[in-house]
């Protein structure tokens, strides 16, 4: 796959703490890119930084192998965290302002915008002013100023932070439409569910460093930590006497039927000797393998524990948190 | 420079097409017009007929209260109290009593009212019984009235100013003062009144986040620009339709109203003429008077001397290059806080050269080519408003030139701050911003 974008050691220090070190990314083409990392770490920085708002201090970034310059900006499409519009102005007038000033031509802009008002029925509000809206109708607004331009690029900035339920679905299908239709979208956010949902890589920044980065799928695969689920009936003997030292027994808990139990494998023993040991002195009802979520990823990579590992932890990370 | 114009026209219509906009440019003309007509009317209709009622013991005086346009006087014979009391009842304003020994000791004159005395009827009954005390004691000294107004010579000089190229002009300092004043006055208003538009733009976006937007298509220089520029226009529009209504409003009294601008003159020509000149001498010396000094001639014989050429490029060039000084200044200001509340104190340093120089071009008025005049009409930050009073002195090209590339200079030095405050300051948020701060961002950025 084409990469899209690409960072390399960008640098930006403000005074008195530096935002980003040296971070690099590879955004592939016609991919969803989810830009990972707790409040602070730095995402806003870079996204602003891709968006040619500030200059980093060291590094570039390349645009389909060209160094990033104020003409692509006609290629880009942001929709920040902290948005707004202004709120004296006529709907239309203002969106078909701000489009004019991403490059396009009034004339374009009025064709485009009566398109995608219609389609989110926002056509009756055209003459109306901003503050007249509810706050769900201004962010549609938001998100077709956004993508109108028809960019290369998308940029969304916790894009679902503020959206209500409904509105939040609808954006889920934009962008994923958006992505059939050849455009490559970054985003960041917190909602670990909406980046199993959505994305196909992830890079994940803390504490200004880019600690993580790759396919979903692959970066699952690499932090299996090898703990599998299982549910045993007719229990002859108790279960840590079933295990020898290549298993490790997380927790157990006796249920109505028999007992539900974590064991993790350790060293590269494979999965069939721990059905073997159980197998032999009871009955299986149910065996599988806990992948671990981007969240569990996410807090693993961030605070260096695996929720799944402990015995406290209250999470269970079978059921990934679906968003809401 | 497209995505520029784009802002620059958002800008302007955006605040043209405002109620306030329409109210603000008619509601300005008339009350500049109202500055002019009001007083001339008001003047006409107040002094609606002042009934004194005379009590004059020593028979000298009544003759000469003769009654007036607006003050009327009625002979009494009766006693201070039964007058006062009629005055009461509201058959009379005032009361005047001459006791019998006034002739001797004019200051045991009285005049009574139940209310404010009205100072023009007061006045002009001073002026009366004053002319009347000064022909009877000529008379008493035995001295002809006639010999004492042949020596009473009225001296006017005529002011002349000898111009650069040798023209002579004849100066009317009084005219060159208000139109100074009037002049430097309406830079300052401008200003202030536009500064804060720009203020405001500014804090409007920041607050209402749609800079972040905006910044990542133009650059924050192009939007600070756009949003100054365009708020310059409508500053320039709203003046020129100033001018336009207010002449237009003024014009069409003046034609409605011909009387009512009549230049007044001063009422004791005609007192002391009227005691020698019969009724058709009198109306002679009065056309005479106001062919002369009607507000028109005298304004067209002032306007003559001053060079309108001059007068106006140079208000138009000061007005701009004043706004945008402290355009740029005022948006660099908007920002750097967060809500108009921290505004406050930013502002003081930025307004205290404007209030200066409103302050000092009274100053610069009674002294128009002083050296307090002269440092003040160079320092960029004061010479819009002291340039603009001393103009209708008459300047040195030098020193004009001098003032207006110093201005230019100005300008471009405050944007330049300004721009580094800017493009640091609206993308930064919940941050008590001060002084060393914003010096950071000006290192820094």
């Amino acid at each position: 796959m084409n990469t899209l974008l690409a960072a390399a050691n960008i640098t930006k220090t403000y005074t008195g703490h530096r935002a980003l070190d040296s971070v690099s990314m590879e955004v592939p083409e016609q991919s969803i890119f989810g830009l990972l990392g707790p409040n602070g770490a730095g995402k806003t920085t870079l996204i602003r930084i891709i968006n040619q708002i500030i200059g980093p201090d060291e590094g570039q970034i390349l645009l389909d192998g060209e160094k990033l310059t104020p003409k692509h900006v006609r290629q880009i499409g942001y929709l920040p965290e902290e948005r707004g519009l202004y709120k004296k102005m006529k709907v239309g007038e203002q969106a078909e302002y701000l489009t004019r000033l991403r490059g396009l031509s009034g004339h374009d802009a009025r064709k485009l915008l009566k398109k995608w008002f219609e389609r989110f029925d926002l056509t009756p509000w055209w003459n109306k002013k901003v503050e007249e809206l509810s706050k769900g109708m201004q962010q549609k607004v938001q998100f077709i100023i956004t993508v109108l331009h028809k960019p290369r690029l998308l940029i969304f900035d916790e894009p679902f932070t503020g959206f209500d339920p409904i509105n939040v679905n609808i954006l889920k299908e934009e962008i994923l439409k958006l992505r059939e239709e050849g455009a490559t979208i970054i985003f960041s956010t917190h909602d670990m569910g909406s980046v199993e949902e959505l994305c196909d890589h992830i890079a994940l920044i803390n504490k200004s460093q880019k600690i993580l980065e790759g396919n979903v799928q692959e970066i699952k695969k690499q932090h299996t930590s090898r703990i599998y689920e299982v549910e045993l009936n007719a229990i002859q003997k108790p279960l840590e006497s079933m295990l020898d030292g290549r298993f490790r027994l997380i927790k157990s808990r006796t249920e109505d039927q028999g007992i539900r139990a974590r064991i993790q494998i350790l060293n590269d023993t494979p999965a069939n000797d721990l059905l073997q040991a159980l197998l032999s002195e009871a009955r299986l009802a149910a065996f599988k393998e806990l992948t671990p979520s981007m969240n569990d990823i996410f807090i693993k990579k961030v605070t260096g524990r695996f929720p799944a590992e402990t015995n406290a932890g209250n999470s269970s990370p079978a059921i990934a948190e679906r968003p809401q | 420079m497209g995505k520029t114009t784009t802002i620059i026209k958002r800008e302007f219509l955006s605040r043209v097409r405002k109620k306030s906009f329409l109210v603000m440019t008619i509601l300005g003309p008339l009350l500049m017009a109202a500055i002019v007509i009001v007083p001339v009317v008001v003047a006409q209709l107040s002094d609606s007929d002042y009934e004194v009622a005379v009590l004059d013991n020593s028979d000298y005086f009544i003759q000469a209260l003769e009654d007036r346009e607006n003050v009327r006087f009625t002979p009494l014979a009766t006693s201070v109290e039964h007058a006062i009391e009629l005055m009461h009842d509201d058959r009379f304003d005032a009361v005047l009593h001459i006791p019998e020994a006034a002739f001797e000791a004019p200051s045991t004159l009285r005049l009574f009212s139940d209310k404010s005395v009205n100072l023009n009827a007061k006045l002009l009954i001073e002026n009366l019984l004053k002319l009347e005390f000064e022909s009877l004691k000529l008379a008493h000294a035995g001295i002809d009235e006639e010999v004492l107004r042949s020596i009473d010579t009225p001296i006017n000089i005529q002011a002349i100013r000898i111009r650069d190229d040798g023209e002579l002009i004849t100066d009317y300092p009084e005219i060159s003062m208000g139109l100074g004043f009037v002049s430097g006055l309406l830079i300052y208003i401008f200003i202030f009144l536009f500064g804060s538009q720009v203020l405001r733009g500014v804090l409007e976006e920041k607050t209402s986040r749609i800079v972040e937007i905006i910044v990542s298509s133009v650059r924050p220089f192009q939007l600070m620009i756009g949003k100054v520029t365009g708020v310059g226009l409508v500053g320039l529009t709203q003046f020129v339709i100033w001018v336009l209504l207010t002449f237009a409003i003024v014009g069409i009294f003046q034609v409605a109203m011909p009387d009512m601008f009549q230049f007044t003159p001063d009422e004791r020509v005609f007192v002391s003429s009227s005691q020698v000149l019969n009724v058709e001498e009198m109306q002679q010396q009065r056309e005479m008077i106001q062919q002369h000094d009607t507000m028109a001639g005298q304004l067209l014989e002032g306007l003559s001397a001053i060079n309108f050429p001059v007068m106006i490029i140079s208000f138009i060039f000061f007005f701009l290059g004043g706004y945008l000084l402290y355009a740029a200044l005022f948006a660099a200001i908007g920002s750097a806080v967060d809500n108009e509340a921290d505004t406050q104190q930013f502002m003081l340093p930025v307004t205290v050269p404007l209030l200066l120089s409103i302050i000092m071009a009274q100053m610069v008025i009674s002294n128009p080519s002083g050296p307090v005049a002269m440092w003040l009409s160079m320092i960029p930050l004061t010479s819009p408003v002291i340039m603009m009073v001393r103009i209708p002195f008459g300047v040195t090209w030098v020193e004009l030139i001098a003032s207006g590339a110093l201005l230019i200079l100005g300008f471009l030095a405050t944007t330049w701050l300004a721009a580094r405050i800017y493009r640091t300051g609206i993308l930064m948020y919940g941050k008590k911003v001060n002084y060393r701060e914003l010096w950071k961002w000006i290192r820094h950025a």
